[in-house]
């Protein structure tokens, strides 16, 4: 049988690094093949080469028998060979449908478009409104447009870089039965996850890749996932420490009836949101996309403001009315769901970048200049003790991989040993290894005395570190659970509005309709 | 009721260069390319025309030339800001400084005699009708063919799945070239369009609104149309609403200072400019809409990733 697709001794470097360093595999018609790799491993950089996004140094690439040669997207298309980027390809001025007709080659019918995406996306799952604009998406929203999106072409190869990370539970299943439909179908899967029981329970072949080379090829489903965790590592992996916590007597962060408007007709109004984090606690916040979450956060970091001071009170002052940065002046420290853009300023350097939220903490300016010693010195200690890949304080920080930037910004926050750390998406798109890191260093913070509040659509990540759960639905937020007294199934139940009686399929017409 | 029927038919002829220079430089930017020589193109276009009419050649011919000659002015800053990925706002520049050097040098051998200016059209009946008729069936074709293009170029960039592509690589060039877009060659295309609708409007002025050679007689039309674009939050209505505000200024400034109004002449010359910009920065303050149309990769050079 001839492979559907056939990669023979590519190679890529970078200046500096070697990307890709003969990397050979083959992937059969119908079957779905998992690319497995820390951040840095090469991944990405193999997947750009496949798609045509890149060119190979050397080496060749076969489809179906026919070499191809100096392909680009386009002409992969038209090769029915389709991909979901980690950070996605879509243009945020324009409208869902619009956005999927850019890349489907046939006429220009935004009607029948939008027809379709409805019909295919509430079929597998993942419902939308075509005539959303890209721009008031969540992150879990837009993911979807993006599968719709390479569905509606029938491809026949289909590239999937990290999936599931925003997705509930339920969907993921969803999601799975659609993929081995599709592969039942004849359509070969290249699937690249971190998730090691994902990609057991998914695909029955496996790449691993570390620095750039093939540290081996497995079947998952007869391999244990400690031995795919140390192809993948090549050492020990680190274990979570989790010590029990002890909550301060007085909470840090309070939130008393917090009602608010959504932000724009696509967001999502909060209803009388209470709650509290006590200093020395990990509190996560459960939660499909699109539930309220991005309007909770922006509320408690400063981003918006809230006319009634006293709904938000952070170490017993109220700070409703406060701005971002007033807040941080009482000790509040924030990271947010996009890591370049909001995190970060891309084509800044890293120690600019750690100047921007640090300067009121680090004494890194004075008389309003900044002293550039310590700001780089600052930002050489995050990278050393968060152990940030990257060329020194000078790299910038869209040169950094997604993990690695992710490292830094966590870092940067945590530097300041804030009394109160808001983080949101913490290890999105972050492979195992550095989730493992960053997870232990929130939970190392949060055991110092900090409280700390997690925003997570990963519900594994929020069950590994949190102490208490809190489940928000359509802009509520359930009381508190204790994590060591709930399981998934009530949190999934919670995420789905089910206890409320209406089920999931209600609930999509809505979305649908909106 | 002469006097308003002047004021009105006025403010439409001088409307007529902004509303093709700035809708064509709408083009070019919603692809996310600044070209700041509109005053160039204008002058050369203006200048080209003047010289075809001289040579004889037809009116259309002539007008024809204009636009040739404005599309021939961008290819150069073309080059360099998409293939030498030169810095745009200093290849704009220049191009502006280059258009009018040339234009100047062209002209010298124009001479100061006035020509045949571009004829009205006459439709029988129609043109006819009092009031009715002088104010909407007798204005030259240019003033009908830049409003038809008003209508054209709203239908293509929000109707057509071109007009789709061309915003979204103003938005994200990466992303556009990623799904298999060819980038540089749409903004070849976007900006040789600017060059052209820049030709036409200098035509417009040296062969139909003041068919007479004056050295600069571009007078910063250019640039007005180019503050259009931006106040006009990259919005065709806006701009064509902008376009006349400007031309019925510049009509009111004239009729004041021929009824001897007690203020410089300077001044009441300047009132159109400040009357525009006042008026578009004002309806240009929400936010929000402002994102939604502003192209996010203005001015940002693109090389494809390798």
């Amino acid at each position: 049988m001839i492979p559907r697709l056939e990669l023979r001794n590519i190679t890529k470097s970078y200046p500096g690094i070697v990307a890709n360093d003969d990397i050979s595999m083959s992937i059969m018609p119908g079957k779905i093949h998992a690319v497995l790799g820390e951040n840095g491993a090469g991944k990405s950089t193999l997947m750009k080469i496949i798609y045509g996004v890149a060119q190979a140094d050397s080496g060749e690439i076969w489809c179906d028998g026919k070499r191809i040669e100096a392909h680009n997207p386009a002409s992969s298309r038209a090769l029915g060979i389709e991909m979901v980027y980690q950070h996605f390809a879509l243009f945020e001025s324009v409208t869902v449908v619009e956005n999927i007709a850019l890349s489907v080659s046939s006429t220009f019918d935004l009607k029948t478009l939008a027809r379709q995406i409805t019909h295919l996306s509430n079929r597998y799952g993942m419902p939308i409104d075509p005539h959303r604009r890209v721009l008031d998406l969540s992150v879990g929203e837009r993911q979807r447009v993006e599968i719709v999106r390479c569905l509606l072409q029938a491809p026949k190869l289909l590239i999937l870089d990290e999936p599931t990370s925003v997705l509930a539970p339920q969907a993921v299943g969803k999601l799975f039965e659609t993929l081995r439909q599709l592969a039942a179908e004849g359509c070969s899967i290249v699937y690249i996850s971190h998730k090691l029981d994902e990609v057991q329970e998914l695909c029955d072949s496996a790449t691993v890749l570390r620095n750039g080379k093939v540290t081996g090829s497995a079947k998952p489903k007869e391999t244990t996932s400690l031995e795919l965790a140390r192809m993948m590592v090549g050492s020990k992996l680190p274990e979570m420490r989790v010590v029990p916590s002890v909550p301060s007597a007085r909470p840090v962060l309070e939130v008393r009836g917090l009602t608010s408007p959504a932000r724009d007709k696509y967001g999502v109004a909060l209803k009388n949101v209470s709650f509290e984090v006590h200093g020395g606690e990990i509190v996560g916040l459960a939660g499909v996309s699109g539930n309220g979450q991005a309007d909770l956060i922006a509320l408690l970091s400063g981003e918006r403001r809230h006319a009634d001071a006293s709904v938000v009170r952070i170490d017993g002052k109220a700070a409703g009315h406060l701005n971002a940065s007033e807040r941080r002046g009482l000790g509040m420290a924030f990271v947010p769901e996009e890591r370049l853009g909001r995190g970060a300023v891309p084509p800044h350097t890293l120690w600019e970048n750690a100047v921007l939220t640090a300067n009121r903490r680090g004494g890194l300016v004075r008389h309003g200049m900044v002293d550039r010693g310590k700001a780089a010195g600052f930002a050489r200690d995050i990278i050393e003790r968060f152990k940030v890949k990257a060329n020194g304080p000078s790299s910038s920080a869209q040169s950094l991989s997604g993990g690695n930037l992710q490292k830094f910004i966590v870092g940067r926050e945590i530097a300041l040993k804030p009394k109160l750390f808001l983080v949101s998406q913490p290890t999105w798109g972050v492979d195992v290894g550095a989730a493992a890191f960053i997870r232990q260093n929130i939970l190392d913070l949060s055991r110092a005395g900090s409280a700390v509040l997690v925003v997570s659509e990963e519900l594994d990540e929020l069950f590994e570190i949190c102490d208490r759960l809190l489940v928000i639905c359509q802009g509520q937020v359930s009381p508190p659970l204790i994590r060591t007294k709930t399981n998934r199934e009530e949190v999934g139940l919670l995420m789905t509005g089910a206890d409320r009686g209406n089920d999931i399929e209600e609930r999509s017409e809505v979305a649908v309709q909106n | 009721m002469d006097l308003f029927i002047a004021i009105f038919t006025g403010t439409a002829i001088a409307a007529t260069p902004l509303i093709f220079a700035a809708l064509g430089e709408l083009v070019v930017e919603k692809s996310g390319v600044l070209n700041l020589g509109i005053e160039g193109m204008m002058l050369v276009g203006a200048a080209a025309a003047f010289w075809a009419v001289i040579a004889g050649l037809p009116m259309p011919v002539a007008i024809l030339a204009g636009a040739l000659a404005g599309a021939a002015a961008s290819l150069l800053f073309g080059v360099l800001a998409l293939t030498f990925l030169t810095n745009q706002y200093a290849a704009g520049l220049a191009l502006a400084i280059f258009g009018s050097g040339v234009s100047a040098f062209l002209g010298r051998g124009f001479g100061s005699a006035p020509i045949d200016a571009l004829k009205r059209i006459h439709i029988p009946l129609l043109s006819d009708i009092p009031v009715i008729g002088p104010m909407f069936f007798r204005f030259d074709p240019m003033v009908y063919f830049a409003i038809l293009m008003f209508f054209v170029i709203s239908w293509f960039l929000y109707r057509t799945k071109s007009g789709l592509i061309l915003r979204t690589i103003g938005e994200s060039p990466e992303t556009s070239h990623a799904i298999g877009y060819p980038v540089i060659r749409i903004r070849y295309l976007a900006v040789l369009f600017g060059g052209l609708m820049a030709g036409l409007a200098g035509a417009y002025l040296s062969v139909a609104y003041t068919p007479l050679w004056v050295e600069n007689m571009t007078a910063g039309k250019g640039w007005i149309s180019l503050a259009l674009v931006v106040f006009a939050t990259w919005r065709p209505l806006r701009i064509l609403l902008g376009a006349w505000l400007f031309g019925g200024m510049t009509i009111l400034q004239l009729q004041g200072q021929a009824l001897g109004l007690a203020v410089p002449s300077e001044l009441l010359s300047a009132l159109p400019y400040l009357a525009t910009i006042i008026v578009l920065v004002i309806i240009s303050q929400n936010r929000q809409t402002l994102s939604l149309h502003f192209p996010a990769s203005l001015a940002k050079p693109f090389r494809p990733a390798t």
